[in-house]
């Protein structure tokens, strides 16, 4: 077994660097790598160009990274219910790519699977498409999307263990396992961290070949950004 | 005239038995509300779930458990959980047979603006764009005129585009319209409304049948 266990945030995310091109799992706030972030945040690291579904909101998820200005370009699908975002968005601080979501996840499973480009309806036709290689398949026309490039990934899991094993919980999983496979570094943190062998190898989500650092996270907020109920019946 | 939940429940008409079916946020998530008696489907969040339920109870929220509009979901029993490249292959792969979407405007020809207005805060098109450019059965929910009570039924869309030629059905508050042929074609009235009604209310290409009958509902 290799070990892949390191001692907390702090190291593991050590090596980033100015200017990285980094990806954050996450939809929204459910299945962020809440550790990760505050220690990319205490890091220092600035001009990072991230690659997360969303932006998180103004104070907590990857709006801590925006609030310090540490962030110069987002890659997302979608970024509402961030006001300083916004406003770093319409003054120019802060440089915005959106893409169709399913281009998004794609683009990241290529970068892991090792398929430099593929072909997608989603976008033909539109502003998306612009300027993108277009070609015909029984008719129908797809633009050329390509991998994404990430130094680091960091990515959030229910359980791990010592190989780097991940298990994920509910619609927590999202993006993180396509971004565990694109990243050079995939840095996973883990509510849970178990010795090797404890978790059952048929139900691991995402083997341990695809992460580099693993650790156990703390202090765990798990925030909901809608809390929609239905009353019980009496 | 419908109201938001009576386009909802007219729409809730057109799902068959066995059929996975993803509903977008605003209008479309009220058609879970009204699911025809006798008949089976499963709810598709991309996001990653299938076979969603209703909101949690309060007290039971459970942060790991959100839809695309992140907001706390259950599960029904057969639901499943899966990631987000997954979820997009179900789409794209056209393993979900019916997908409900909102829009700002529909052109005569099934082009679908929905997503971005030009000098506004932009917030992103989420899932909508692999939505309407794979799925083969798109229905469209939205109020027939804007607020300014323009026409969101046009020759041409002026808004920036979500995806070209793809709108099959669209229900308003008006009328039921199947899009084919370069054309917006009447099938049913809402309650109450006058076909007159409907042809003012459009401004692109509309044909009218000799006989438009009244909804049920």
């Amino acid at each position: 077994m290799i070990n892949k266990v390191v001692a907390d945030a702090r190291e593991a995310v050590s090596g980033i660097k100015d200017d990285m091109t980094v990806m954050f799992g996450g939809f929204g706030l459910c299945g962020i790598a809440e550790n990760c972030i505050l220690a990319v945040r205490d890091s220092g690291v600035t001009g990072l160009t991230c690659i997360s579904n969303n932006a998180g909101v103004d104070d907590f998820g990857l709006g801590f990274l925006l609030a310090t200005r540490q962030v110069k370009k987002m890659i997302s699908s979608y970024v509402g219910e961030n006001d300083e975002f916004e406003r770093q968005m319409l003054s120019g601080e802060l440089d915005v790519e959106l893409i169709p979501q399913g281009t998004l996840a794609e683009r990241c499973r290529a970068a892991g699977a090792g398929i430099p480009a593929f072909f997608t309806p989603a976008g033909y036709g539109t502003e998306v498409g612009e300027g993108k290689e277009v070609r015909s398949f029984d008719g129908k026309p797809h633009i050329l999307e390509h991998a994404f490039d990430a130094q680091f990934a960091f990515v959030k899991a229910w359980k791990g263990d010592e190989a780097g094993n991940l298990i994920f919980k509910g619609t927590a999983r999202n993006f993180n396992p396509m971004m565990a496979m694109a990243g050079k570094i995939t840095v996973a943190e883990v509510e849970e961290l178990v010795p090797a062998g404890e978790l059952d190898p048929a139900q691991i989500h995402t083997p341990g070949i695809f992460v580099q650092r693993i650790f156990q996270g703390k202090n765990y907020e798990k925030r909901i950004e809608q809390r929609t109920t239905r009353p019980r019946n009496p | 005239m419908l109201d938001k939940n009576g386009i909802a429940q007219r729409i809730a008409q057109e799902m068959q038995d066995g059929w996975y079916v993803n509903l977008g946020i605003g209008i479309p998530t009220l058609v879970a509300n009204y699911i025809p008696q006798g008949i089976s489907v499963e709810f598709q969040s991309e996001n990653g779930v299938l076979g969603m339920g209703p909101f949690p109870f309060e007290g039971e929220e459970d942060p790991d458990l959100i839809n695309a509009g992140k907001q706390t979901i259950t599960t029904m029993p057969g639901a499943s959980f899966f990631d987000s490249a997954m979820s997009f292959a179900m789409i794209r792969g056209q393993h979900v047979q019916m997908t409900v979407l909102g829009a700002m405007e529909v052109s005569e020809n099934g082009d679908i603006a929905n997503w971005k207005i030009p000098g506004r805060m932009v917030k992103g098109m989420g899932g909508a764009m692999d939505l309407v450019a794979s799925a083969e059965n798109i229905i469209v929910a939205m109020m027939h005129t804007n607020k300014k009570g323009e026409s969101k039924l046009l020759p041409n869309c002026s808004l920036p585009l979500t995806g070209v030629g793809c709108v099959r059905k669209i229900v308003t508050n008006l009328a039921v319209m199947d899009v084919r042929e370069g054309s917006f074609h009447l099938v049913e009235r809402a309650p109450g409304v006058t076909v007159q009604e409907i042809v003012e209310a459009t401004a692109g290409a509309l044909v009218v049948p000799e006989d438009v009958p009244e909804m049920r509902l």
